[in-house]
């Protein structure tokens, strides 16, 4: 034999699984959700896409360079990052906004703390948290659909009342202020205001269920988040318990985008099942709190980034019981 | 009887290409090569020296130590060298070195052992040499014998074969169906052990077919499909599946009543009271990517193991890696000259695609690895640790519990060595025990 041969620790064959795979994966299950977005908000919509992606992908390029690490653009994680924060802003924000949107999730969420993996926040959530803070006006102007670029244009936003011609209530937004509830149909198809993503309960969980076809993700953050959402809603109802509407909750707002894409971000989610399960949980009755006794309309971002912080005590509590470690039969 | 089965495991594929391939008897090779250390525990010393010559049969290596197994040579023929050797891992094994007369001329010694108490039949067992034959190697007669406290109510029998790759274990069973029931009422007889249980993964519905029919008159052993479940096969996993009983951290099967023997081995155990031929042959799976022709094959053991390859009809494309045993758990081997030894099941030999060592990349908390681990470890938190040298914190981390298995790695989408690390703190781990 003249080739010297490889000697390694067993075992000898991998799954074909990889990194790169889910994360392309994770993209392709975007896609019906983004396609949503751009029907009906227009097709500025892809260029917001475009812009978080490519700022994404470039930042995350740039920071590993600066911090002489290896190249990790084409572990797709930084797109998935961009793609995902896109669907978490309005349509209309400026592309700018956005940028410096990006430049939070991959460099200080991401990176800075140790890049995929390592971050302790999932970045696109964070990023829309500091999009919040930082300018809070925008990030809450939600057009209606259909209405054309050329229109908003018309309009210099100078103004409350300005505003008010272009901008379009949530639906979380109107349960708030008690206005016109829109139809629930709508809310399943996507036509009603939102940030561009998560108006379409339809498309995202199109992607959801790819995503647990392929084994990306498992069925229980989604499902039991969605779940404790829709319970919560109906027991704390308007007229007193059990007189909520479970559908209006479980459509309205950025329930579907974040437990289907965002809850279940690997690097931020437990490790074991009971964990995931308390997770879950934990995310639903956040949102509902949020919602309902807060004066934010919406809550599952917040809801999502409070339970990552708490992964590594869920973790630590769930650890998994030993093998024989209880008496037997 | 049904119980839930154990937690975790993968579906790598299964790639039982030489399941219909009957056993092929390998010619004797040019020379042998026989390790003193074939088996877990004390290595036997080489009773012949390089000129003698010897049969086969003979006993050429022997140990006063309980927990070791004499050495018998496979061949007739004259012992070229002593020497001592590197086989697997770093530590060097003394090597008896025969090159074969081609007469085949069998030892006097041999002959079919008189067994009428546990006590001869004990010594039966050890003087055949046999080792657990599924892989791990432990000495049968130590197995055979559990502490006198420990009330053993079932003997299992191990046919799942959960490997990708192998059939040999499927071959004893399609070929040598009498001898394993024999072999099992031989040491149901000889132990008391009331039951017999043999476990087959469903993928082998024939195998199962026809020892089912086998046992039809018997009322003490009964055949049981197993779910295919990598790794099924394992010790701890087969008892659980089978009995529902969880072996307690760092103990043995006989602490939950249980002992587990190979179909293999038991078929053995037969042969040999019928015989007194020791063991010396084994069926093989020779089989991977640059294999021409897969098959099954009967190999003496101490066979070099390029000999085995060649006579299957030689490599398709150049190998990259070697691999005694399974893909999951095998050993792979630095040179082809390494031979075939007691415990070795299959020779597989892998082209540049499946052979090649993928890069290791960061790990992203997907949770696959603790979802897959059979005894409920976290394989990323240990691998953590260990890359990080903080070994005090270890043994809070069961790390000792793990069976090897190669789930975790398997599975890992960012392809991290945590099978590797999970040894590496093992053995850390024992390293600090004894200080």
């Amino acid at each position: 034999m003249e080739n010297m041969l490889y000697v390694n620790s067993s075992p000898h064959i991998r799954s074909e699984v990889t990194t790169q795979r889910l994360m392309l994966d994770v993209i392709i299950a975007l896609i019906p959700a983004a396609f949503a977005g751009i029907y009906f908000f227009g097709f500025r919509a892809a260029l917001l896409i475009a812009v978080t992606v490519i700022s994404s992908v470039g930042f995350e390029y740039l920071i590993r360079k600066v911090l002489k690490r290896n190249n990790t653009i084409g572990d797709l994680s930084a797109a998935v990052t961009g793609f995902i924060l896109a669907l978490n802003l309005p349509p209309e924000l400026p592309f700018w906004m956005a940028i410096v949107g990006s430049f939070f999730a991959i460099v200080i969420v991401k990176q800075l703390f140790g890049g995929l993996g390592y971050n302790f926040l999932n970045p696109a959530l964070a990023a829309r948290a500091f999009l919040i803070v930082s300018y809070g006006a925008r990030m809450t102007t939600w057009t209606r659909p259909f209405t054309t670029a050329a229109d908003i244009d018309s309009v210099s936003l100078a103004t409350a009342a300005d505003i008010d011609a272009v901008s379009f209530a949530t639906p979380l937004g109107a349960l708030k202020e008690g206005s016109n509830l829109p139809e629930l149909m709508d809310m399943f198809l996507g036509n009603i205001g939102g940030s561009l993503g998560e108006t379409s309960a339809l498309a995202l969980i199109i992607g959801g269920i790819y995503l647990i076809a392929r084994s990306v993700i498992s069925w229980h953050i989604p499902v039991i988040y969605i779940g404790t959402v829709g319970l919560l809603a109906w027991i704390m109802g308007p007229n007193g318990i059990f007189t909520g509407n479970p559908l209006f909750h479980i459509l309205a707002g950025g329930l579907m985008l974040g437990a289907i894409f965002m809850a279940t971000d690997y690097t931020t989610s437990p490790m074991t099942k009971k964990g995931t399960i308390i997770y879950a949980i934990g995310c639903g009755v956040l949102t509902m709190l949020f919602r309902l006794y807060t004066n934010m309309p919406e809550g599952v971002s917040y809801a999502i980034l409070l339970m990552n912080v708490s992964v590594p005590m869920i973790d630590r509590c769930t650890k998994p019981a030993r093998f024989g470690g209880k008496a037997h039969v | 009887m049904k119980f839930q089965d154990f937690k975790g495991g993968v579906h790598p594929p299964q790639s039982k290409n030489t399941m219909e391939c009957a056993t092929i008897k390998m010619d004797i090779p040019e020379k042998v090569v026989l390790p003193m250390q074939q088996h877990i525990g004390a290595p036997c010393k080489a009773v012949v020296k390089k000129g003698d010559t010897v049969k086969v049969g003979q006993v050429i290596g022997t140990s006063d130590a309980y927990v070791s197994v004499p050495v018998h040579s496979s061949v007739s023929g004259t012992v070229t060298a002593v020497t001592e050797r590197i086989i697997s891992g770093s530590r060097p094994v003394v090597c008896v070195e025969i090159k074969p007369d081609g007469l085949q001329e069998i030892s006097e010694d041999v002959k079919a052992p008189v067994v009428e108490s546990k006590e001869s039949f004990l010594k039966a067992i050890r003087d055949s040499g046999l080792t657990g034959l599924g892989g791990a190697g432990f000495p049968a007669h130590v197995k055979l014998n559990p502490p006198k406290d420990l009330a053993i109510d079932t003997l299992i029998i191990n046919g799942a074969e959960c490997e990708p790759y192998i059939t040999s274990d499927y071959r004893v069973c399609m070929e040598n169906t009498e001898n394993i029931i024999e072999g099992i009422d031989y040491v149901l007889q000889w132990t008391g052990i009331p039951r017999a249980l043999i476990g087959i993964e469903d993928n082998k519905p024939e195998a199962i077919k026809k020892l089912k029919s086998a046992v039809k008159k018997t009322k003490s052993i009964s055949v049981h499909s197993l779910k295919t479940r990598y790794p099924q096969g394992a010790e701890k996993m087969l008892i659980k599946t089978l009995t529902g009983r969880e072996v307690p951290p760092g103990k043995l099967p006989s602490e939950v009543g249980c002992l587990v023997m190979n179909v293999a081995s038991v078929a053995f155990v037969a042969e040999y009271l019928k015989t007194g031929m020791p063991l010396i042959k084994k069926r093989v799976t020779v089989d991977g990517s640059s294999v021409k022709t897969p098959m099954n094959l009967e190999v003496l053991i101490g066979t070099p193991v390029g000999d085995v390859f060649e006579f299957s009809g030689g490599f398709a494309s150049e190998p990259v890696k070697i691999i005694m045993g399974g893909p999951m758990m095998g050993v792979s081997l630095y040179s082809d000259e390494l031979p075939v030894m007691k415990y070795t099941n299959a020779l597989l030999a892998l082209n540049e695609k499946d052979g090649k060592i993928p890069e290791e990349n960061v790990c992203i908390r997907c949770g696959r690895c603790v979802s897959v681990c059979p005894m409920n470890l976290l394989p990323f938190d240990i691998d953590r640790l260990v890359k990080a040298n903080q070994y005090d914190d270890l043994d809070k981390y069961n790390v000792t519990d793990c069976i090897e298995c190669g789930s975790c790695a398997y599975v890992c989408p960012s392809k991290r060595m945590l099978t590797q690390s999970l040894r590496l703190g093992k053995d850390i781990l024992r390293r600090k025990e004894k200080k």
